[in-house]
């Protein structure tokens, strides 16, 4: 046990991780999810807030098992290593704050760090701009951090407080089973499913589950993040978790040449805009957000598995953000930004702003 | 007497940053970092280990007491 809990601290440890994902994101895709997003905790999480009805866009609407199995995943990690440990209270209105804000730069984009790394892994050029974006907004972040920019500390609190988002999960797996989708039906009791788009194009449940488990498990041994990666190169000169998220790029690459879905280009890549400038922008704002909130959306969901009530709050503020961006025309779609997209950019922007400049306190 | 840091109940990369400043202050001697996470211990010890200070972890309650050396 205890050799496995030094190996995935190691150098090599992150690096299968994200070698792991790399080779399952592209054939999660093989295997039916929708091209350049085999996995992405953005666009899947946006899936679930359309499976429960929190918006109506028809086309993104399944309540992906990756997610679920991401967070599963990783409380059987913390506890078969007895690292779950139950804590909140760091500033939870924020981190709702900036969940909600980075779910609507990531679907300026149209995807997370993850999915920005899958599409340029699978050709999509546009997937630059929001990569320089994401290292934009991160930097920014950082300049905060190191002028005493922190949310404040959490407490341990009772076990149930950190059971609360996999027990949602639970939930959310269970109505999966109780109310499967129907051949031709947009509707099976309380779920709502694509008949057409990216929410009508995925895996069978138990292989996206299977794989979400896996990853929750890794992800929560070996601490990976793609923010972090970032942040903590800018910050640090660290390579630890960067080398992780490159050996995801280059591996999904590797794997997407070998299935044959690699298409080089910008025009026409599947789920994406070529509206640089807002691939940029977006992704600007996702960054920041992710920065003051302590990880990327993918790194909040295993924290939430290992009992972090605060991320559990980022990962709610992230569905209900879905819905906002869906419901008011946030969102961008194959044709370019949505009509009020760009406004909610900038709000975004001018509220990570101010939360940064005024949440500063001497801790130590 | 060490300086003792409290980084308890802070979250990623807070327990680093505030070792990191701690170990420019003094440059040598010893530091003792109080953390309350698996990720923390290995965030702080991996950082101190690469400027050069040597990291020794011991179980204390609620976390892990660190105890970072440099001569």
């Amino acid at each position: 046990m205890t050799t496995i809990k030094n190996f995935f601290a190691t150098r090599w440890g992150i690096i299968s991780v994200g070698a792991f994902i790399g080779v399952f994101a592209p054939l999660l895709q093989r295997w039916g999810n929708p091209a350049n997003m085999g996995i992405c905790v953005a666009c899947f999480e946006r899936d679930i807030a359309g499976a429960l009805g929190l918006h109506r866009a028809a086309v993104v609407q399944y309540m992906r098992p990756e997610i679920i199995g991401f967070v599963l995943g990783s409380l059987i990690a913390a506890y078969a290593f007895k690292e779950f440990r139950s804590r909140a209270g760091s500033a939870p209105v924020v981190r709702f704050v900036l969940g909600a804000f980075a779910m609507i730069g990531a679907l300026v984009f149209l995807g997370c760090p993850w999915r920005a790394l899958l599409r340029l892994a699978g050709g999509d050029g546009n997937a630059i701009f929001g990569l320089l974006g994401l290292i934009g907004g991160i930097w920014v972040g950082t300049l905060f951090l190191k002028g005493g920019y922190n949310l404040g500390r959490s407490q341990k609190t009772h076990t149930s407080v950190g059971w609360l988002l996999p027990l949602v999960m639970l939930g959310f797996l269970a109505l999966m089973f109780i109310f499967p989708k129907v051949e031709g039906q947009d509707k099976s009791g309380v779920l709502f499913y694509s008949l057409k788009g990216p929410g009508s194009m995925y895996a069978p449940l138990f292989v996206s589950l299977l794989i979400g488990l896996c990853i929750g498990f890794l992800a929560q041994r070996s601490r990976f993040c793609t923010m972090g990666a970032i942040r903590d190169f800018v910050l640090f000169r660290q390579t630890h978790l960067l080398s992780g998220a490159i050996a995801l790029a280059v591996v999904a690459f590797i794997v997407n040449l070998i299935l044959g879905q690699f298409h080089p280009g910008f025009a026409k890549q599947p789920v994406a805009h070529t509206m640089s400038l807002w691939n940029f922008g977006g992704m600007v704002l996702a960054g920041l957000a992710f920065a003051l909130a302590g990880g990327c959306p993918g790194r909040q969901l295993f924290l939430a598995g290992e009992g972090d009530g605060d991320a559990a709050v980022f990962v709610l503020g992230m569905i209900v953000g879905a819905g906002f961006a869906h419901n008011f025309g946030l969102a961008s779609s194959p044709d370019g930004v949505g009509p009020y997209g760009v406004a909610a950019v900038i709000i975004g922007l001018l509220t990570c702003l101010f939360i940064g400049f005024t949440m500063r306190k001497e801790v130590a | 007497m060490s300086k003792i840091v409290d980084a308890r109940g802070l979250s990623c990369p807070q327990p680093v940053l505030l070792a990191l400043n701690e170990t420019k202050k003094i440059n040598k001697g010893e530091i003792i970092i109080l953390v309350d996470t698996d990720t923390s211990k290995e965030n702080v010890s991996r950082l101190a280990q690469q400027s050069g200070w040597s990291v020794g972890v011991e179980r204390a309650q609620e976390g892990y007491r660190l105890v970072l050396r440099k001569d």
